[in-house]
């Protein structure tokens, strides 16, 4: 029998506004096994652990009860207690009476009656504890970074820095992601490729950085410290390493009218192609959808100006196997699809644009060279329109945009407002918003130049209808300060869609086990302690794949991300989890319910020699769980027909125990 | 009634144990009347032409036999096997419960099986033998002078009025055709049931179980009940062996075996054709049969060997919790 200790809580008033602590404490005294029983105001500071570890002492405890909050905020403080007085930390129980308790009860009646209860199946369940003692497992140290824009990248470069070797798995042909694609960055103005090419190079250069472009992540096993990822590098046709990047082949192919993705297709690239002139790798790669040669067998011309022979037809999809001790997601964003937006005429003219098209349209390396020119008939715009909450902050619109605010349109919408404003005076510019949202270092004083300095017109309110007739995109809409109606003749209209996680992230959280939220962005660990980590330990956030940001942001929490990294890779052994499952192998039928299930590749089977009742020997098959690599889930003990599979710290008796606790 | 006799089969057998590709056969004995038939391990010819019976009365599912009996056999064992069983038999093999090299199956054709109830509903006790010509039954009883003849139609049992499949899943010889899957309404007693509001649903059932004398026979006949211990005679698991105390009792012990075999119950009938008491457990089992058919799409447990299971897989496209209660609530 144990010699079960109660610590009740007060948590302040947190606890005790709701709870009788007393009457808590007194009524657990009665419960079997309990020999001591107390109430504190703050169990968990320097005076309250004291007080347990004074108890064990004092009562040769060998069980410990502590009523307060949530397991998740002081479950491993008071393991640490209990370690201190000599005890085993896995005889320590939490009941949560705080959050479960006193935060969702209003009257101390029912909140205290239920306190009592959570405490009876708490000490019901610990006097079915037995010691714990956890396991190591080595770490590997190597860290994946999923997605290779400025929060890869960066990422990246700040885990090598510290010297653990990095590999960055990029789905395009080349890294750099939505900023390549930028013209200026707000609020300073300094050309994107400026600042962010010599990045790329860096991570080309690091002998620690290994760049696994075109290529995706396709399965990810194992456990934090231990993982086993698959890449696949999708064939290319271009032999990596030989390609030079010259261009020659590009010059000559002959399917020359495929849409330019990197240009959002506002122009046409060949069908072999290198996306951009920085690119990393710099090296040409084949669209297998365009290539007359490797649809219908005929051209080659490619293979034949080739003069380093690197073009290679029958490449195959490449899978490679890699061990990992941490991988971060930093699958960044995509503006949302405009197609449903018909108010806006956007696929009915080709001057309804989006933001990044007009980043696009004004970047020098861009369809247009730089020069702002109606993508219709190529003539200068004199009247421009930015729509600005376009998708983004619509609670009315959930079936083609978003609820939440994209957070960077504002600031992109003001640069662009501005620089048009500056390179060309006789435009006007109108900027339709909701708010004008600059919560930044130098933002509002950014904005307010955009409308002071260089006069873009801004106008609270919403456009409420775009309409094509002739060369002029007739806009309506309100001016909600003036309350009265607008109507615009525009050249070009811009619309600030609202961004959106990157179609990859669902199926990668899938395989991850990580956590998202309803709009598809990966959920934190907690949203202020813990924003760069994932609740699935190993793996950590970088960038918008955890909520819209704007580079500066990005950038920090990249390198918040790798510091996370960093501080795992250091480490040479990670202590595990005692609270994993074993299979009682003398009732184990080896069905495979238990492996099917198990979301790890925890489980194996093997053959085994019984002993029968009647001296007969019996080879039977049998689960075997592999305690690092199980992560104490308990799936397989559910689905285990004869109950031969079991949680340690969670086994069957002791939750039956703790529900005939509570139904008594 | 069967299309196969039973010298046909001795035949088949004796040829197989001749020519020593089996060392023993998994059949039907005599049991104390016609319609009290037992499967026995015949290992010669001679013993096979003794006390093999095939009839009407043929109903049990030799499957579950050969998680003891492959492994007991020197040899091969040979195994008569009916379409509904070949079902069973793949899903054993999918939970690795015998060897399939031990085994050699022999696929027979089945009219239906008939069920001794409802011969006694029509001719009554006291029942001393019973023949079969073609789509007739003789009866002959104590009290009767004359043998009474019945239709065989008239008395099959249940899961062969509801035939799922004439097709014979895993063999490695056939008596007879393949066969085919077949339309049948087995569904309409659930749906039945579903229809029922939640008191009328639970006066049901509580009518049926509380019959129940927990005599185990349900589960010592279910092919998907073949734990190495059932939780029930574990007295670790502290709900071993009780004989029902109280009417919850009863009904718990039903519902949590319908758990354990969801997703791995092929709907043979075993439960309800050896259930002394006439309950009709197969229910429990078809509802969530459905359930999962509505939920994941059509599967039908052992179609074929290695299947993953909708309740024990993954996939992206699996419904969200919530959804059950969406669907419920549209239904309401």
């Amino acid at each position: 029998m144990q010699r079960v200790g109660v610590f009740v809580c007060w948590c302040g008033s947190n606890i005790a506004g709701t709870v009788d602590v007393k009457a808590v404490a007194e009524a657990l005294k009665s419960e079997p096994g309990v020999v001591f029983s107390t109430d504190y105001q703050y169990m968990c500071s320097q005076a309250g652990q004291d007080m347990i570890k004074n108890a064990v002492k004092e009562h040769n405890l060998t069980g410990i009860v502590v009523c307060s909050c949530s397991p998740r905020m002081h479950e491993a403080t008071f393991r640490k207690t209990a370690a201190a007085a000599g005890l085993n930390p896995y005889m320590v129980e939490i009941a949560n009476i705080r959050e479960q308790c006193s935060w969702v009860h209003k009257d101390m009646l029912s909140g205290t009656e239920k306190a009592i209860i959570l405490g009876k199946a708490a000490v019901a369940k610990v006097n079915l504890n037995a010691p714990l003692t956890p396991g190591e497992s080595p770490v590997t140290k190597r860290a994946l970074v999923i997605g290779g824009g400025i929060a890869g990248i960066q990422t990246a470069l700040d885990i090598a820095d510290a010297g653990f070797p990095v590999d960055i798995v990029e789905k395009k042909p080349t890294i750099g992601g939505k900023m390549a694609q930028l013209d200026k960055t707000f609020p300073t103005l300094d050309c994107a490729a400026c600042i962010l090419t010599p990045k790329m190079v860096d991570v080309a250069q690091n002998d620690k950085i290994r760049i696994f472009s075109y290529s995706e992540v396709t399965d990810v096993q194992g456990f934090v410290g231990n993982f086993d990822v698959t890449i696949k590098k999708n064939a290319r046709y271009v032999k990596e390493d030989i390609c030079t990047g010259c261009g020659a082949c590009v010059d000559k192919c002959p399917m020359k009218r495929i849409p330019n993705e990197f240009n959002l297709g506002m122009d046409n690239r060949p069908a072999i192609y290198i996306p951009f002139a920085q690119a990393v790798p710099k090296v040409a790669t084949i669209d297998p959808n365009a290539c007359n040669m490797l649809k219908n067998g005929k051209c080659g011309l490619c293979a034949k100006v080739c003069t380093a022979g690197a073009i290679d037809y029958t490449q195959k999809d490449e899978y490679i196997e890699e061990k990992y001790g941490a991988i971060v997601v930093a699958t960044g964003f995509n503006p949302i699809s405009m197609d449903k937006f018909d108010e806006f005429a956007y696929s009915q003219s080709k001057d309804v644009i989006t933001s990044l098209e007009f980043e696009r349209l004004t970047n020098a390396a861009g369809p247009s060279a730089g020069k702002l020119l109606r993508p219709s008939d190529g003539e200068h715009p004199h009247t421009i329109v930015f729509v600005q909450c376009v998708g983004s902050r619509c609670e009315s619109c959930a079936e083609k945009g978003k609820e939440y605010c994209s957070k960077i349109c504002c600031m992109y919408t003001a640069k662009h407002a501005m620089l048009t404003r500056d390179k060309y005076p006789d435009t006007e510019v109108y900027v339709f918003y909701i708010d004008v949202r600059t919560p930044g270092k130098n933002f509002d004083e950014f904005y307010r130049r955009a409308v002071e300095e260089y006069g873009v017109k801004y106008v609270k309110g919403m456009v409420g209808k775009i309409t094509p007739e002739g060369k002029k995109l007739k806009v309506q809409a309100s001016d909600l300060l003036a309350n009265k109606q607008l109507h615009i003749d525009a050249d070009l209209v811009v619309l600030a869609a609202a961004i959106e996680p990157d179609k990859s992230a669902r199926p990668l959280a899938t395989m991850l086990t990580a956590s998202m939220d309803t709009n598809d962005f990966f959920t934190e660990a907690h949203p202020k302690l813990r924003p760069v980590e994932s609740p699935t330990a190993g793996v950590f956030l970088s960038g918008a794949c955890q909520g819209p940001k704007d580079i500066p942001e990005t950038v920090s929490q990249a390198g918040a991300a790798a510091s996370k990294v960093i501080g795992l890779l250091a480490k040479d052994k990670l202590t595990g989890n005692p609270c994993v499952a074993g299979s009682n192998e003398l009732i184990c039928n080896g069905c495979s319910s238990c492996a099917n299930v198990c979301p790890y590749g925890a489980i194996s089977y093997e053959d085994k020699e019984f002993r029968m009742p009647d001296r007969t020997t019996k080879v039977r098959r049998i689960a075997v769980v592999n305690p690092a690599v199980c992560q104490g889930c308990g799936a397989c003990t559910v689905t285990c027909p004869s109950g031969a599979m079991d949680l340690k710290g969670f086994a069957n008796l002791q939750i039956m125990a703790e529900v005939d606790a509570i139904c008594k | 009634m069967q299309k196969i006799t039973r010298e046909q089969l001795i035949e088949k057998a004796s040829a197989l144990l001749s020519n020593s590709t089996v060392s023993c056969v998994l059949g039907w004995g005599m049991g104390e009347f016609d319609y009290d038939v037992t499967p026995t391990t015949f290992n010669s010819v001679e013993e096979l032409e003794k006390g093999f019976v095939f009839s009407d009365f043929c109903g049990a599912n030799f499957s579950k036999y050969l998680v003891k009996k492959a492994a007991a056999c020197e040899g091969k064992i040979l195994v008569f096997l009916k379409p509904c069983d070949t079902y069973s038999f793949n899903q054993l093999l999918t939970e690795h419960r015998f060897d399939r090299e031990k085994v050699y199956v022999v696929g027979i054709p089945c009219e239906g099986m008939a069920d001794i109830n409802k011969v006694k509903a029509i001719c009554g006790e006291g029942i001393l033998s019973i023949g079969s010509k073609g789509d007739k039954m003789t009866v002959t009883t104590l009290y009767d002078d004359e043998p009474v003849s019945i239709d065989a139609k008239e008395v099959l049992a249940e899961r062969c009025l509801n035939c799922k499949s004439k097709k014979h899943v895993a063999f490695d010889e056939l008596l007879g055709d393949e066969g085919d899957v077949i339309e049948s309404n087995r569904f309409d007693e659930v749906a039945r049931l579903e229809a029922m509001t939640p008191d009328e649903r639970f006066a049901f059932w509580q009518n049926e179980l509380s019959r129940c004398i927990r005599c185990n026979a349900c589960r010592d006949a279910c092919p998907a009940c073949t734990c190495e211990k059932c939780v029930f005679d574990n007295p670790n698991s502290g709900v071993e062996n009780k004989s029902p105390a109280n009417s919850f009792e009863e009904k718990l012990f039903h519902i949590i075996r319908a758990y354990h075999v969801a997703g791995r119950c092929t709907d043979c009938g075993e439960c309800s054709r050896v259930c002394p008491q006439n309950i009709p457990l197969h229910l429990l089992n078809r509802k969530f049969i459905k359930d999962i058919n509505e939920f994941y799409g059509e599967y039908q447990a052992g179609a074929e060997e290695g299947q993953r299971a909708p309740l024990v897989d993954y996939t992206t496209e699996d419904l969200e919790p919530g959804e059950v209660f969406d669907r419920r609530d549209s239904d309401a």
